[in-house]
């Protein structure tokens, strides 16, 4: 076993860990933000726009992000409107594509669990907001999302490490993240064990790291919940 | 329109890639179980040690990713593999893509397994296992014919979700040579100029597995609770 070649190469591992850091924070963010109108679409009364949101969910979290990925980086260039316009811009670039496959695939987990958080809200609480004379607005940024995105905390820290795991897929497609780092390692130096086992070690990091920051957030915000 | 409809003729090569991801997937699914129930055992038995290895294995596995998870088996387990083999004296051993995928994606299921099992084990009633030692069973009798029999239901639900969430892990093969559904999709897209359509063909494959799946789920839960009462 020898390791230095993966001492002389740390920073380049740094490099991969910074990129792996931001795509995990700008897909998770824009993400959530996109997790919020569907998991609201999924529990509303109007059928086809329920519809449309429960089949995004389903099908989004029915087949693999990899398949998701590769459609939007090697699919696109398939369809000429999308070659033609402004749209290339984006599409070209392997960064955009796994952004933009990441946020639309934890999109799809979040608002699944935004959905059932919602759904669990207690009738009693509803039913006070509605005697209190709250419009339905009112009603779900004061009383229903409050109480479901505490709910939702601790399922949304499993997502966030699948997602942190999940953007692995990027150094498939060309981009230098941690696992891109590694492969770079491998194919110098060729010491498969030692170069992936090195990046295995960040990831490790990283996972402990948000584990710890979701304890810190429950620690916060379901502090009533504690005995 | 016919073009469409007959793949350019690539039916035949992506529904092989769907036989390679299916064996892949019910192969390493037997290795998750039996790992599975091996790690739950360790981790509610007494000894500390069992214990403790069985804490490393689940917290390296929920820790690193399946991706790198796999490389580090499939490149690195070459390599260390014949590194021993060369003080002994061994032929050149080439590890197989098919072997690698299979017996990383069942090591990496067979921790999320183990997290499930437990559950499961924990919600069989004290009283039959004590029951069971009170008529002079051995240990291994109480569990085979008690402790198994009757946490299969409880641990139903669990196994229905890793078994989905493995599923699409298969595709992850394709990343090592694997001729899978998806290696068989990005081979027919680069001929055909046609990525998407192809990519768009295996994520259809993909819902059907899932959804076939979801249906032996119920069947057998509603197997396994005969005779419940809610």
């Amino acid at each position: 076993m020898d390791f230095s070649p993966i001492i002389e190469n740390l920073p380049l591992y740094f490099k991969g860990l910074w990129l792996t850091i931001e795509l995990l924070v700008l897909s998770i963010i824009f993400g959530f933000v996109l997790a919020l109108p569907v998991a609201l679409a999924a529990v509303c009364n109007i059928g086809w726009l329920r519809g449309l949101a429960k089949g995004f969910i389903y099908v989004w979290r029915g087949t693999p992000l990899i398949i998701q990925m590769f459609m939007i980086y090697h699919g696109m260039a398939q369809f000429d409107f999308v070659r033609d316009s402004f749209l290339w811009a984006f599409f070209r670039e392997a960064y955009w594509c796994a952004l933009f496959a990441f946020a639309l695939n934890t999109a799809a987990y979040t608002a699944e669990m935004l959905r059932g958080a919602i759904e669990q809200t207690s009738r009693g609480e509803i039913e006070a907001g509605k005697a209190a004379g709250m419009s339905t607005f009112t009603l779900y940024s004061r009383i229903i999302l409050p109480s479901a995105f505490r709910r939702a905390i601790p399922a949304y820290g499993n997502e966030v490490i699948f997602m942190l795991h999940g953007t692995a897929l990027a150094g498939v497609i060309t981009l230098i993240d941690l696992f891109g780092a590694a492969k770079i390692v491998n194919s110098k130096h060729f010491i498969p064990f030692e170069s992936f086992i090195a990046a295995g070690m960040f990831y490790l990091v990283l996972t402990f790291a948000v584990v710890w920051l979701f304890k810190k957030l429950e620690g916060h915000w379901l502090k009533h919940l504690k005995h | 329109m016919n073009n469409i409809i007959d793949l350019y003729g690539f039916w035949p090569l992506i529904l092989k890639g769907m036989t390679v991801t299916i064996a892949v997937a019910v192969l390493s699914l037997f290795i998750a179980l039996f790992l599975g129930i091996l790690t739950a055992l360790a981790k509610l038995s007494d000894n500390k040690l069992l214990q403790f290895i069985a804490g490393v294995y689940t917290t390296l596995i929920r820790g690193i990713p399946e991706l790198v998870m796999m490389t580090l088996i499939f490149f690195g387990g070459q390599v260390m593999i014949n590194n021993i083999g060369e003080k002994f004296g061994w032929e050149y051993i080439d590890v197989k893509p098919f072997a690698a995928g299979v017996i990383t994606i069942g090591f990496i299921y067979g921790a999320y397994m183990g997290e499930t099992f437990r559950g499961a084990i924990m919600a069989v009633s004290k009283g039959e296992i004590e029951a069971g030692h009170a008529y002079g069973m051995t240990p291994f009798q109480v569990f085979t014919r008690i402790t198994l029999p009757a946490m299969v239901r409880h641990a139903l639900p669990g196994f229905g979700n890793n078994w989905l969430v493995l599923v699409k892990a298969t595709a992850l093969v394709s990343v090592i040579g694997l001729h899978d559904m998806v290696y068989s999709a990005g081979l027919a897209g680069g001929s055909t100029r046609q990525p998407f359509t192809f990519y768009f063909v295996v994520a259809l494959l993909y819902l059907v597995i899932t959804a076939v799946s979801n249906v032996g789920l119920k069947w057998l839960d509603k197997r396994y609770s005969a005779g419940i009462k809610y």
